[in-house]
């Protein structure tokens, strides 16, 4: 049976952001997600992880990185949380203006929204948490694995 | 797996057959320092064969763009090679399909480069 939810600390280094791929691609796998869904869930956490090492924690080692999931009833809910300054939103520029295409950064949080059923940034003094949330469909929706 | 690749040259075109994932930090480095090495030897023709990338994140599309500009700021053309579906698609949703000149067949793509 697939634990309701799961959590790890995490340093502020490049290894944590693979490790963070690699637990959302399990999890997500667990929970009865397709293929592809998989490989979006686990690139959108990728992405997150990656803002939360570098951006938000600046590879501080004095700083962790929080990671969440969670299977609701419909979803499967990613959290994760740094302890930087606070990502603000409305100050990402939108990647698809012309202006921007031959940017060399920038895709990351585009990248998250386009994977992901629903996605909701919550900046603060403390950090940033960022929530992932993909619904779940087919035979793994009623909460149990898809094999069973 | 991180990023490996190799160069031959076919008709004055530099080939590199790139395998594994281009993702932040060494799978990124590998690419960038492969298409320095190519501009520092006078190199400017450059086909990046990417049919064994399984995997590119966003740091890698942006080495993608990094290199495709670089080239470019040296009078050269980047052109990418045998997409796989995972790469296509994300080409596709970033708009940068309409960027990088996309080619399927290695003969024309040699065949498209200036002479």
């Amino acid at each position: 049976m697939t634990p309701e939810r799961r959590s790890f600390t995490l340093d502020s280094t490049l290894e944590t952001v693979d490790n963070a791929e690699q637990a959302a691609s399990e999890i997500a796998a667990e929970n009865g997600f397709g293929e592809e869904e998989v490989l979006q869930i686990a690139m959108a956490v990728r992405e997150a992880a990656v803002n939360a090492v570098l951006h938000g924690n600046a590879y501080d080692p004095a700083k962790k990185v929080s990671l969440d999931f969670e299977r609701t009833a419909g979803d499967l809910v990613i959290t994760i949380r740094d302890q930087g300054k606070g990502l603000d939103p409305a100050k990402i520029p939108d990647p698809l203006a012309p202006e921007n295409l031959l940017k060399t950064s920038g895709r990351g949080i585009f990248l998250i929204r386009s994977f992901m059923d629903d996605v909701q940034i919550n900046p603060s003094t403390a950090g940033t948490e960022i929530k992932l949330i993909k619904h779940v469909h087919g035979p793994a929706a009623d909460g149990k694995e898809a094999s069973q | 797996m991180t990023l490996k690749t190799s160069t031959r040259q076919v008709d004055g075109v530099n080939i590199v057959d790139c395998s594994g994932r281009i993702t932040l930090g060494e799978g990124s480095v590998v690419l960038r320092d492969q298409v320095r090495d190519l501009l520092s030897k006078g190199q400017n023709k450059i086909l990046l064969n990417l049919a064994d990338v399984t995997y590119i994140d966003s740091s890698g599309i942006g080495e993608l763009v990094s290199a495709f500009t670089t080239v470019r700021n040296n009078g050269g053309e980047l052109k990418l090679l045998n997409l796989t579906k995972k790469v296509h698609d994300l080409l596709q949703i970033t708009k940068l399909y309409t960027v990088f000149d996309i080619k399927d067949d290695e003969a024309s793509a040699i065949a498209s480069f200036p002479k």
